[in-house]
């Protein structure tokens, strides 16, 4: 069948560095945008959108649109942390329906390990924060908020270490065919779980590396798209949400996703069973887990399970997921994996992924980002992607 | 009353950023008080603390004081860094789930629905003030 999409992924582009020693952030917002452009068939001349997060100097898109010679009609920096990419190319769709602009051009890059910049440390996000007092002096770190999510979610539902665990075997299995990934090396649930604790229960295994890089995609209306090949990607549907502590009413067993996944997927018309592929945000194995029950690929509370057994394993199990090796094993460009989690996503439907993790007849996919933190307030979104011809 | 000493090989705590909204929160902290806040209107407590109800967006919330008393609803312990401490959510006995330290335990000890108590920590002193810090410890 084929399906209607306001818009189509014309372009992707994965910086190839995952240590920029050499580059500058502005310089590597540009390379990924020149990159993401050419593998569409189109120029910076041709961008009339720009849609960024706060990886991009400046205030919003205004300082990289003059270093790139944009010409612009149309902008959004909607800054939701690393899913910001994944809510740019759902206002990317909107925009384009809207005639408000036609080729957008959605960037992130940035060099934390060449800037030696610390996790150890709490993220600095203004002294006008309402949140910040009753948080701050208690060292919440990434590591340790993830953690808290974990721990309550073992509580809750009987998660345990080694079903965490599966999420990064299978992220390994992927990444050892990406010779850009950081971490090549096939690990085991006892591999994972003898790792070094880091934050009880997340050991060192459990959580995503920390590199440079970045990533762009180029967002086109259909009639532009009809001009440039079956390699572009349908934008079927697109979902986002924000999530928080709601006042003090916590439970942070869930994400929201379970707001943004509903809303994709009906815009879609579709289910979960129907997608081929999936990418999901892995700042740390227990996200992933989290969201696959939000998005509804499983009953609340029973992700653990289900991402056992290699079921997230190309070639092998169920739910083929995250195959360039995610966050876990290949990169996660300054903190932020959502462009990754839909680049990688569009290279399934093109056919382009690895061929050792190439999804058979890949025609429906699903790329989730989330943002900020799963254990306090966070920004997801959900995007569904269809082959040319889905 | 003072803040209650570290134990040793404790980690130093950030002062806390004080706003308008906030500052009877850090007094009363200075005086061994854990503070909430409910609202006259709707009559529900929420956390953190506003001038305006985050549940009926009422402009009438007033500072009541906690009984102190509260269960773990998540920890986890940092053994990264030079100090580990325990992070947590404390689900105190007014009904909401606040970010917190445990502190006084054994760390490999610790579970969730443990039962703590309020005690508090000076800041590190940053700005020139001393801050008390309200923590939990097992009961």
């Amino acid at each position: 069948m084929s399906r209607t999409s306001k818009a189509y992924i014309a372009g992707i582009y994965e910086h190839p560095t995952r240590k920029a020693v050499d580059q500058t952030i502005p310089q590597l917002h540009a390379e990924v945008a020149i990159g993401a452009l050419a593998d569409a068939g189109l120029t910076l001349d041709d961008v009339d959108g720009y849609f960024c997060g706060g990886d991009a100097p400046g205030l919003g898109g205004i300082s990289m649109a003059e270093y790139m010679g944009l010409n612009l009609k149309y902008t959004d920096s909607t800054e939701t942390g690393g899913s910001s990419y994944v809510i740019h190319v759902g206002h990317a769709v909107n925009a384009i329906a809207m005639g408000k602009c036609s080729v957008a051009l959605i960037t992130l890059a940035g060099r934390p390990r060449a800037e030696g910049v610390a996790t150890l440390g709490p993220r600095d996000y203004g002294s006008a924060l309402p949140e910040l007092g009753f948080e701050s002096p208690y060292g919440p770190v990434v590591t340790n908020q993830y953690g808290m999510a974990a721990m309550r979610h073992m509580h809750q539902y009987g998660t345990t270490s080694e079903q965490l665990a599966w999420v990064k075997v299978a992220a390994s299995h992927h990444a050892q065919h990406n010779e850009l990934a950081m971490l090549r090396n096939v690990v085991t649930v006892e591999d994972v779980v003898n790792s070094p604790m880091i934050s009880d229960p997340l050991h060192r295994l459990d959580c995503c590396v920390i590199s440079d890089g970045g990533g762009a995609l180029v967002v086109v209306s259909p009639e532009i798209a009809k001009t440039l090949g079956d390699r572009c990607v349908k934008i079927l549907g697109h979902g986002e949400s924000i999530k928080h502590l709601n006042a003090g009413q916590v439970d942070i067993t869930y994400t929201g996703g379970v707001v943004s996944g509903p809303i994709a997927f009906a815009e879609a018309d579709l289910k979960p069973a129907d997608m081929d592929y999936v990418s999901i945000y892995d700042s740390f194995t227990i996200t992933v887990v989290e969201t696959l029950e939000d998005l509804g690929f499983c009953e609340k509370g029973k992700g653990g399970a289900f991402v056992s057994d290699g079921n997230l394993i190309s070639g092998t199990g169920k739910l083929p997921f995250n195959t360039d090796g995610g966050g876990l094993c290949n990169n996660h460009p300054t903190n932020r994996g959502g462009i990754t989690k839909v680049i990688e996503a569009a290279r399934q439907l093109r056919g382009e992924a690895h061929p050792k993790v190439q999804v058979p007849d890949c025609t429906l996919a699903l790329a989730h980002g989330t943002g900020g933190s799963i254990a306090t307030r966070m920004g997801s979104s959900t995007v569904i992607l269809g082959r040319n011809d889905a | 009353m003072t803040a209650d000493t570290k134990t040793a090989n404790e980690r130093t705590y950030p002062a806390p950023n004080i706003s308008l909204e906030t500052e009877a929160y850090w007094a009363a902290a200075n005086e061994g008080k854990l503070l909430m806040k409910k609202c006259s209107d709707c009559g529900k407590t929420h956390f953190y603390p506003r001038a305006i109800c985050p549940h009926c967006h009422g402009g009438n919330t007033e500072w009541y004081e906690a009984s102190g008393k509260g269960v773990i609803y998540s920890y986890s312990v940092m053994r990264r860094g030079a100090t580990p401490y325990a992070i947590a959510y404390v689900t105190v006995d007014e009904g909401i789930t606040m970010m917190t330290n445990i502190v006084d335990c054994d760390y490999d000890a610790l579970a969730v629905g443990q039962a703590v108590e309020v005690t508090f920590r000076q800041s590190d002193g940053g700005g020139g003030h001393d801050q008390a810090i309200p923590v939990f410890r097992p009961t």
